[in-house]
């Protein structure tokens, strides 16, 4: 049995790209069941090469040395045109055209309609869908989630905009006693295929009120689902995904994220919202992170690389459920894992994580679940300060090269 | 030769031509006095007598120049103050006239290029031409508004609101030429120091001198809409809906059927058979009444104490023992408390148990049926207690803006379990929160179910017809208890409770008022309760024999499709009942 997974595990690695893509383009608009998705797998030949690292990790010069820090997208054959945009930009693209596909769809936010959102992600929608449909409220959060969950069970799809994620706490009653429990408590009379999505994160000198980390506080909400989106590419398919969904979705995006720039592909696709994303396959460790962490991960692999290790990267994605699939899968693999979050400390999506990895996959770890996440301090304003309240890539570098000894 | 004054009036004056006719004074009865100012050559004193009599009445007609010319012309006449004594007559009354005349106009004159307030103070503002106009509505004739640049495109909501926060174009203009104060800037000039009414966003603000405050209360309370007294009778002349005799039948019936239902509810939970129950004792009226004017499109958010609109819209005895005992056969899978009624067939919104959560599902709901143009609106109800959370006053500012077709109904029943309306708010009730918010609002009988029906009627009406959220307060009693948890003679007298339940009882008034019409009768009501009171034993019995669901109720529609983590949770769960099962209970199926 255990060959047969780390045989599987020894697929993934080398189809780990094509998997990626095979969400991306394969997966039906509104299947987002798990057990479609696990038949995927091939269950190919042993792996006696991977076992028994030992005590120390020595480079392994027998494999190929990657030099690319982030995964190449060239695999995608299909997509050979595309266009460039931002990341508020894919959003927005993303919310137009689940807009024109589906009239049921709505905005309902803070200056969402003419002014066209704070990050102006819902530019241009109030001039051509109408001041209805793109509503914008008065400053009440509560008051207008619960509207969107009122419209929500009378048929209509919300889509909520919190001017920034901190700003939902006073969603909170909302969230968790309406959106999460009714499709439960009506016995399935009723659904809620809202989106409430958001900036948040740790900004640049926001200030402690505007720099929330929300996933923490909902993750426990039951009825709910809760993705990260971090590069243009799934920003848009995840938002697509989510307002495609019965289920109520929070799309957590980041503040300093939107000015991202990607190619993306022209024709229609979404992202699944339960799966994880590999961003860089490799041998060594499993780096578990989301959002913006992504890119100071991606920046210590650098780093990691010249030094001569091979970090697996996976951005997780979905903040609830966790697909341990993959990130199974990737601990099978490198049987290290370290987390790097934005998170607070305590009871942050880290520390989920990290109890989830040690409950299934304890055998087959090496070390310690290491987990890098920011002070539980409110976020100071000082930008010097702010700089190291947020997981830097030289810390990232260090715990890798501590946890790989 | 030179003709005396009392020559025949077939005089010449042609004959007597004299350009230059200069009477001397002391040779009066020589003297040659015309009445004209063109002497012999002007008009006869007959012909004058008519010019100037006619001249005289047609500057009545706002043609004050006429008796200037009366004056001028006839200028010999006012002279010589024996002269010509029918001419002189209009001619002085012209002169009198024309006088008057060139007072005010002087006046009107002086007082633009002095000051009007100076002069005239507060009332100087009621009296310009510009706030005259701008009261009667003329303003902005042909000049584009500057308000909200939005206000251009909101093409979907079907009623725009009026142009609001526009001013005068002209008097702006003025108002930075203050300066310059000239007598021909007539009607436009404004005392720039001295600004009687300021344009702010959303009209324009009148100032006043004193300190006034509003005051925190009026004196008299807002009268209440009732149309059955305290006895049942109609009272004369009141207006309500007419409701058919099918109607009102109905709508009795149904009230016996919930009381009926309630009690025996009640008692159920008592001996035990059931685990909780919260009654709607007292508040029938409110409940079958408001339904009744409602139409099965319209969505009802409610708070937990209005069974009775499920009740009329169909729900079942069965059912609702369905739900209370949360056997297989309830809607919502068992897993809800009792009373926590939801049917999306009947548009009723599963009732969640936190207090005044459902008020912005409801704009919401209404904001959903606006964008689809349906010919209903939600409804949603909640108690005194429930308008102190802040989502009531949210969704009613919400609802008002968005202009959503959404009735607030207030059960204003005296108590929040122990907390009275004295310790919950400090304005008159309900009511007049509505006014804050630019919401419609009335105050109704709880207890007049006639009242009740004919005020939804209307509000439903209002509210789809003009797309604006209305305010009920129906004033009633909470007879029982919050609910089988609480014993509220803790903190009420019995006594009070016994007075509403026998005085003001809503069942009694309309039943008089019913057998007054001859609708219904002794035999009818005993027919009534005893098949009432059967079939809810019979419910009972079959609830609480039917099955409970299945274990895997627990972990399904949490969301459409279980994750793996809650089927991991599941066989967790499966495993555990396995190695324990006497610790299982044996009416849940696994």
């Amino acid at each position: 049995m255990s060959s047969i997974i780390h045989g599987a595990g020894a697929a993934t690695t080398t189809l780990s790209t094509f998997n990626s893509i095979d969400s991306k383009i394969l997966v039906a608009p509104s299947r987002t069941n798990l057990s479609v998705r696990s038949q995927r797998y091939i269950v190919a030949g042993s792996d006696a090469s991977k076992k028994n690292f030992g005590s120390g990790l020595r480079v392994r010069h027998s494999q190929k040395l990657i030099p690319n820090a982030v995964a190449t997208k060239e695999a995608d054959t299909s997509v050979s045109t595309g266009h460039e945009l931002l990341l508020f930009e894919a959003l927005q693209e993303g919310l137009e055209e689940e807009m024109d596909r589906d009239p049921h769809v709505c905005v309902m936010g803070e200056d969402v309609g003419h002014y066209g959102g704070s990050y102006k992600v819902t530019k241009g929608l109030a001039d051509k869908f109408g001041d209805l449909r793109v509503l914008d409220t008065p400053i009440c959060e509560n008051a207008f989630t619960g509207m969107g969950i009122g419209a929500a069970m009378t048929g209509l799809r919300p889509v909520i905009e919190g001017m920034n994620m901190g700003f939902l706490l006073l969603a909170f009653n909302q969230i968790s006693n309406n959106c999460g429990m009714l499709h439960y408590t009506s016995g399935g009379q009723f659904t809620i295929p809202v989106v409430i999505r958001g900036p948040g994160g740790v900004g640049r000198q926001l200030g402690a009120e505007h720099s929330q980390r929300l996933e923490s506080y909902f993750q426990s909400i039951p009825g709910i689902q809760m993705v990260a989106c971090s590069t243009p590419y799934n920003a848009k398919g995840l938002m697509k995904a989510a307002i495609r969904s019965e289920n109520p979705v929070i799309l957590f995006e980041h503040v300093l994220l939107y000015n991202l720039k990607e190619k993306i592909p022209d024709e229609d696709y979404i992202c699944n919202l339960e799966e994880a994303e590999m961003v860089r396959p490799g041998e060594h460790i499993t780096i578990l992170t989301y959002s913006r962490m992504r890119y100071h991960v991606m920046q210590a692999a650098k780093t990691l690389v010249n030094k001569g290790y091979d970090p697996e990267v996976i951005d997780i994605r979905s903040l609830k459920p966790f697909d341990l699939h993959t990130i199974g899968n990737s601990v099978k693999k490198t049987h290290r894992v370290l987390i790097v979050e934005e998170c607070m400390r305590t009871g942050g999506i880290g520390a989920s994580l990290t109890a989830a990895i040690n409950e299934n996959f304890h055998d087959y770890l090496d070390a310690p679940v290491m987990c890098l996440s920011s002070q539980d301090v409110p976020t100071p304003y000082a930008g010097t300060l702010e700089e190291w309240t947020v997981v830097q890539p030289a810390q990232i570098v260090t715990a890798v090269e501590q946890l790989c000894q | 030769m030179e003709a005396s004054r009392n020559d025949d009036p077939n005089l010449n004056p042609i004959r007597n031509r004299n350009p230059n006719p200069t009477p001397a004074p002391n040779l009066i009865s020589s003297a040659q006095v015309w009445p004209t100012i063109d002497g012999p050559l002007g008009l006869t004193e007959e012909a004058s007598v008519d010019y100037a009599r006619r001249f005289y009445k047609f500057g009545f007609a706002l043609l004050p120049w006429l008796w200037f010319v009366n004056c001028f012309y006839f200028w010999p006449v006012l002279r010589h103050s024996r002269a010509f004594p029918q001419i002189r007559n209009y001619v002085v009354r012209s002169a009198i006239g024309f006088s008057v005349f060139t007072a005010l106009l002087s006046a009107w004159a002086l007082t633009f290029s002095i000051g009007g307030e100076q002069l005239f103070g507060p009332v100087y503002d009621k009296l310009v031409m510009y706030n005259v106009a701008d009261r009667l509505g003329l303003q902005n004739l042909g000049f584009s508004s500057r308000s909200h640049v939005t206000r251009h495109i909101r093409q979907n909501l079907p009623h725009d609101p009026p142009l609001r926060g526009s001013q005068n174009p002209i008097r702006r203009f003025c108002n930075t030429m203050a300066e310059q104060e000239t007598l021909s800037s007539f009607g436009q000039h404004e005392d720039a120091s001295n600004h009687q009414v300021m344009d702010f966003p959303g009209g324009k603000v009148a100032f006043t001198p004193e300190i006034r405050f509003i005051s925190e209360s009026d004196k008299e309370r807002v009268p209440c809409y009732r149309v059955l007294d305290d006895n049942g009778q109609l009272i004369t002349n009141s207006q309500f809906v007419q409701v058919s005799e099918e109607v009102a039948v109905k709508i009795y019936s149904d009230m016996v059927t919930l009381q009926i239902m309630d009690n025996i509810f009640y008692e159920a939970q008592r001996q035990g058979r059931l685990s909780f129950y919260a009654t709607a004792i007292g508040e029938e009226a409110i409940n079958i009444a408001s339904a009744a004017a409602l139409t099965p499109q319209d969505v009802i958010f409610p708070q937990y104490r209005e069974p009775g609109v499920l009740l009329w819209r169909g729900f079942t005895l069965q059912e609702f023992a369905n739900q209370c005992f949360g056997n297989k056969s309830d809607y919502g899978k068992g897993r809800q408390m009792p009373v926590h009624y939801g049917s999306n067939k009947l548009n009723y919104f599963t009732v969640s148990a936190t207090i005044a959560t459902q008020l912005p599902n409801a704009v919401g709901a209404a904001y959903s049926l606006k964008m689809d143009r349906k010919d209903a609106c939600a409804v949603t109800y909640f108690g005194d207690g429930g308008t102190s959370e802040g989502d009531f006053h949210a969704a009613l500012n919400f609802a008002a803006v968005m202009e959503a077709p959404v009735l607030f109904i207030c059960r204003n029943n005296g108590w929040a379990i122990s907390t009275p309306t004295s310790d919950q708010f400090r304005s008159d009730g309900v009511v007049v929160k509505g006014r804050a918010y630019g919401i419609r609002s009335i105050r109704v009988d709880g207890n007049d179910a006639l009242a009740m029906y004919s005020a939804v009627h209307t509000a439903r009406e209002m509210a789809i017809r003009e797309q604006r959220p209305i305010l009920i307060e129906a004033l009633t009693y909470r007879v029982g208890h919050h609910s089988t948890s609480d014993d509220s003679t803790r903190y009420r007298s019995s006594d009070e409770i016994e007075w509403w339940n026998k005085a003001r009882n809503p069942l009694s008034r309309f039943r008089t008022w019913i057998e007054s019409n001859g609708w219904w009768s002794d035999e009818a009501e005993s027919d009534l309760r005893s098949r009432i009171k059967k079939e809810m034993l019979e419910a009972l019995r079959v609830a609480e024999k039917t099955e409970k669901p299945n274990l895997k109720n627990m972990f399904s529609d949490v969301y459409d499709v279980p994750p793996s983590n809650l089927m991991e949770q599941e066989l967790l769960v499966r495993q555990t009942v396995n190695s324990h099962p006497q610790d299982y209970p044996s009416d849940v199926p696994l």
